[in-house]
């Protein structure tokens, strides 16, 4: 059943992504890849997060991924786990790529992602800003621009008081 | 072969640059502030490997390599990313310095004709502009601040404004690659860089130094005294251990 609402609030970017997935044909290696989650934010697949860009196969199957933040500590982990995966689907010869063109955006997460990063009291993108996960206030301040990972940064409520983090807007 | 020495040079800015952030990493005033340093610290280590990464696809050594195996002259940073900023000051009029330039530069940098150039401009830039959102809180914090807080920072924009003009020279060897589009031209985003930065400063109450003296060298590999030793502590590892991993 699609959640039609969701459906019409979807990025062009996400929608372009997600018409890319659906008319490959590697669908079941993108499949098995929605058990790779992001070491730092475990309620989102690197599908989810945009990570993932492209499964194709050249002389072996090449898994293409783009870093979120160009330092991104979590990207070494996704890797391994990536090779990981496919090893116990019995894929044994995968190549990662690095596309860094287009960059990356939080323009290319779908709407039931954000409602993930929400439900595990992350306040997802949002091109108005953050609202507090827990409350849903808009009313919030901030405490440091820079967080615990180089994608979120920390936030107060005003409202309800709770201290959240906030995937910025990117 | 320009186009490589042209990358590497970006290259080593940002390592430099990263590294001297990383310094501070645990001496910062308060902890959300040495999660912000070693936040951006880790920005230009990233932008450093996507661009040794670059220089290697183009026929140049690997980012280790580059980053452990090379002495002083070989790296092409320019001076004002190597300063060595033992005081909070120093270490944020520097980057404020820096940070507005990267907007301008990694935005002009979008535009090059070679796609992954442009498509690392692309992240750089946006991480840039994020970073001098917090690089000018800092400047109007401090500048705006106590006397003591305003007298260092003033004291310290005095002290690396000399380094900012090499900035905007573009060497000698990277001429045809302005010329064909491969690379922004420096010396037009002077024009742009000075207004912003009088801007914030003047907000931050304090005075634009009036710059009357100017050091340079960095492309060609002559460096201040203070490289060899940020080596000598960022190379210790894989120089006393070769081909170690950890």
């Amino acid at each position: 059943m699609i959640d039609r609402d969701l459906v019409a609030l979807e990025t062009p970017e996400y929608v372009a992504r997600r018409a890319r997935r659906d008319a490959s044909d590697f669908r079941e290696v993108f499949d098995l890849l929605d058990a790779v989650r992001d070491p730092e934010l475990p309620e989102l697949s690197i599908w989810d997060l945009g990570v993932l860009r492209d499964v194709r196969k050249d002389e072996v199957l090449v898994v293409a991924i783009t870093p979120t933040y160009s330092g991104c500590p979590a990207l070494d982990v996704i890797r391994q786990d990536i090779v990981e995966c496919l090893r116990i689907a019995g894929i044994d010869k995968v190549e990662i790529e690095d596309q860094v063109i287009p960059a990356w955006s939080t323009d290319l997460m779908s709407q039931a992602a954000r409602t993930r990063l929400r439900s595990g009291g992350v306040a997802p993108p949002a091109p108005h800003g953050a609202a507090c996960p827990v409350c849903g206030s808009v009313s919030v301040e901030v405490i440091s621009q820079f967080g615990s990972t180089a994608c979120k940064a920390l936030y107060r409520c005003l409202t309800c008081r709770e201290p959240f983090d906030y995937f910025k807007e990117h | 072969m320009s186009l490589l020495s042209a990358v590497v040079g970006l290259a080593d800015d940002a390592l430099v640059l990263g590294h001297r952030l990383s310094e501070w990493c645990g001496k910062a005033p308060f902890l959300e502030e040495d999660l912000a340093m070693a936040n951006t610290a880790l920005d230009l280590l990233g932008r450093a490997r996507l661009l040794y990464g670059h220089a290697e696809k183009l026929g140049g050594s690997n980012e280790d390599e580059y980053a452990f195996l090379r002495d002083a002259p070989d790296f092409t940073n320019l001076l004002i990313y190597e300063l060595p900023a033992s005081d909070f000051a120093t270490a944020y009029a520097r980057q404020l310095l820096i940070d507005v330039f990267d907007e301008l530069y990694f935005d002009a940098l979008q535009g090059s004709q070679d796609d992954t150039l442009a498509g690392i401009a692309a992240k750089s830039y946006k991480e840039a502009v994020y970073h001098v959102r917090h690089s000018s809180a800092w400047l109007l914090r401090l500048g705006d601040g106590t006397d003591e807080s305003h007298a260092r920072m003033q004291q310290a924009l005095e002290d690396v404004w000399g380094y900012h003009l090499e900035l905007f020279e573009n060497p000698s060897a990277d001429v045809s690659l302005v010329a064909n589009g491969a690379l922004p031209d420096r010396a037009v985003l002077k024009a742009a860089w000075s207004e912003r930065v009088r801007e914030l400063v003047e907000r931050a109450t304090l005075t634009v130094p009036a710059g009357n003296w100017s050091v340079a060298g960095g492309r060609t590999g002559v460096h201040t005294e203070h490289l060899g030793f940020l080596l000598a502590e960022m190379q210790h590892l894989p120089r006393t251990y070769p081909g170690v991993n950890w």
